[in-house]
């Protein structure tokens, strides 16, 4: 099971509904993930600032002391458990390197100029409510619902799994040869915090990223070197793609309008969407990337 | 549960059908008892013979199981299974379908006027299904004597298995259609991106544009469309017939 939905907005004016939407999206597709939820949403940002997405564990009660080992360059909001720290580009690694040595406890959930991931266990409509889901705006996000085949129900398990900056990848179905790839991917320096397939995914594609494939590109191979059924969505900072395995094991359809494209694992998930009653309503083909890019 | 016989209701829209079932208010459990309690032959002049299903949202399971002379107007989208296993009633979906509409249909009509999704009438025995608009992958599936008629265009992988009755497409048809196909009917008008492992064209002949004509007539569809501008696959039947030269296989 598990349930994705995604939306990439092409009209600049819906941008401040996409939190809306988006939360609308993910509660419907609770029956096919209860167990924990989460979302990726590509918005806001500043110029020569990143932001870095930071997972708490319950009773973690640091915040100011986090606040003040980080200094005055480090701005952070907390976000029910999450606390995204908005940081000057050029100070990233230092700061990462402090947080790791002020509160080890922390877990880095994505790092970009303009992501911020959260991923709670949990219903989903607990999730997107602890973190407010319905209020944020943005350009363009993904969202998942859990039910935990591959690895345990835990937060380090649920989706959206990010692997590089601005990048992120939600799954629904499961790979069977994940532990390889993971093996070859350790070698290519690719690190990886979790015992998750989908994770797996998500390195593979940063890994053919960094080795300068275009997201389309990247997607292309993976065809090649990921065996296993699967339907998969993938944010970058301009980009929203989808791919399914071969045979379309799992479900997945799509609607696109002027205003915007969304995918939904159920068509029910699009069904309050604006417009979608004469939105062009298709289901991808298996084995084919599709891939939505905004000007940069 | 919300079940308003006609005599009840002042709602002017719901006074063509006997009963109204609303799904914000029902659960699909209730609908689909209601239904399963009502006898196969239902007695001449029955008010039960037109149901309208309000609000379905994409629900799985509507009307599933049924085996009732009834007709049911569904008002909205609907979920996976819709009208599985149905004998006898007549479903009209105003809206879309998910995966496996009319699954392992015996006998019945369901028309949906907007587009289904995966594994259309898939195992189906009888009966007949009308897509309006396009049907997705692996439609018709081991079909085994059920007529699908489909205004647009089919996905890939359909009728894979398939062993008895009729597929006709108005539009394209994706890829790998027909594979490891038996004896069913397929009429394809648009275009075919590949056909699957032992499928192949076959001549459209006077006989079987009659019998498409009849089967399109039948819900009546005569002349919607030029039976003549058909092409017709079917198996080159190398598959399930025991080969020696494969022996070794076994």
């Amino acid at each position: 099971m598990c349930g994705i939905v995604g939306l990439f907005l092409k009209d600049a004016s819906l941008e401040s509904e996409l939190g809306h939407h988006l939360s609308v999206m993910l509660e419907t597709m609770t029956a096919r993930g209860p167990d924990s939820a989460g979302f990726a949403v590509y918005g806001g940002g500043e110029a020569g600032r990143t932001k870095v997405t930071l997972r708490a564990p319950a009773g973690f009660d640091d915040f100011a002391a986090l606040e003040t080992a980080l200094g005055a360059g480090a701005r952070l909001t907390r976000r029910g458990s999450h606390i995204v720290v908005s940081v000057p580009t050029n100070q990233l690694d230092v700061i990462l390197q402090k947080i790791k040595t002020a509160a080890p406890a922390l877990a880095v959930s994505s790092v970009g100029a303009h992501m911020e991931l959260y991923k709670e266990v949990g219903l989903p409509a607990d999730v997107a409510s602890q973190f407010k889901l319905s209020e944020m705006a943005g350009t363009h996000g993904i969202g998942h619902t859990r039910m935990a085949t591959e690895s345990a129900v835990t937060t380090a398990g649920a989706h959206p799994f990010s692997t590089g900056k601005d990048q992120c990848l939600v799954h629904n179905g499961s790979l069977s040869n994940h532990n390889q790839v993971r093996r070859r991917l350790i070698r290519e320096g690719i690190p990886f915090a979790t015992e998750n397939d989908t994770e797996v995914a998500a390195g593979y594609l940063s890994w053919r990223l960094a080795e300068g494939d275009s997201l389309g590109e990247a997607l292309e191979s993976s065809l090649k070197d990921l065996d296993g059924f699967y339907t998969f969505v993938v944010g970058t900072d301009t980009g929203f793609g989808v791919l399914r395995d071969p045979i379309a094991c799992k479900h997945a359809v799509m609607a696109e309008t002027d205003q915007y494209v969304a995918f939904g694992t159920e068509y029910r998930a699009l069904s309050a969407l604006p417009g979608i009653e004469s939105a062009n309503i298709f289901e991808p083909n298996p084995a084919t990337v599709y891939f939505w890019n905004r000007a940069a | 549960m919300n079940i308003r016989s006609q005599t009840q209701t002042k709602d002017t829209a719901d006074t063509a059908f006997a009963r109204t079932i609303d799904l914000d208010t029902s659960s699909v459990r209730e609908l689909n008892q209601f239904l399963h309690d009502l006898p196969r032959a239902l007695p001449p002049g029955s008010n039960a013979t037109a149901l309208r299903v309000l609000n379905p949202r994409g629900v799985h399971a509507v009307a599933a199981g049924v085996d009732a002379d009834v007709t049911i107007e569904i008002a909205g989208d609907v979920g996976y299974y819709c009208g599985g296993m149905n004998q006898h009633a007549t479903i009209l979906i105003d809206g879309s379908a998910g995966i496996g509409l009319g699954e392992n249909m015996m006998s019945g009509l369901i028309h949906v006027r907007g587009n289904a999704s995966d594994s259309l009438g898939a195992t189906a025995h009888g009966g007949t299904i009308i897509v309006d608009g396009n049907a997705s992958g692996r439609c018709g599936i081991s079909m085994k004597g059920v007529d699908i008629i489909v205004k647009g265009s089919i996905g890939p992988m359909s009728a894979f298995m398939a062993q008895a009755g009729t597929l006709a497409v108005f539009g394209d048809v994706g890829e790998a259609f027909g594979d490891s196909l038996y004896e069913a009917q397929l009429y394809v008008r648009g275009s075919v991106a590949s056909l699957g492992a032992d499928c192949i064209e076959k001549p459209m002949e006077e006989a079987h544009r009659a019998a498409l004509y009849a089967k399109l007539a039948q819900q009546g569809l005569a002349g919607e469309v030029d039976v003549g501008t058909f092409r017709r696959y079917g198996s080159a039947r190398t598959l399930y017939h025991f080969h020696v030269d494969n022996a070794g296989a076994y």
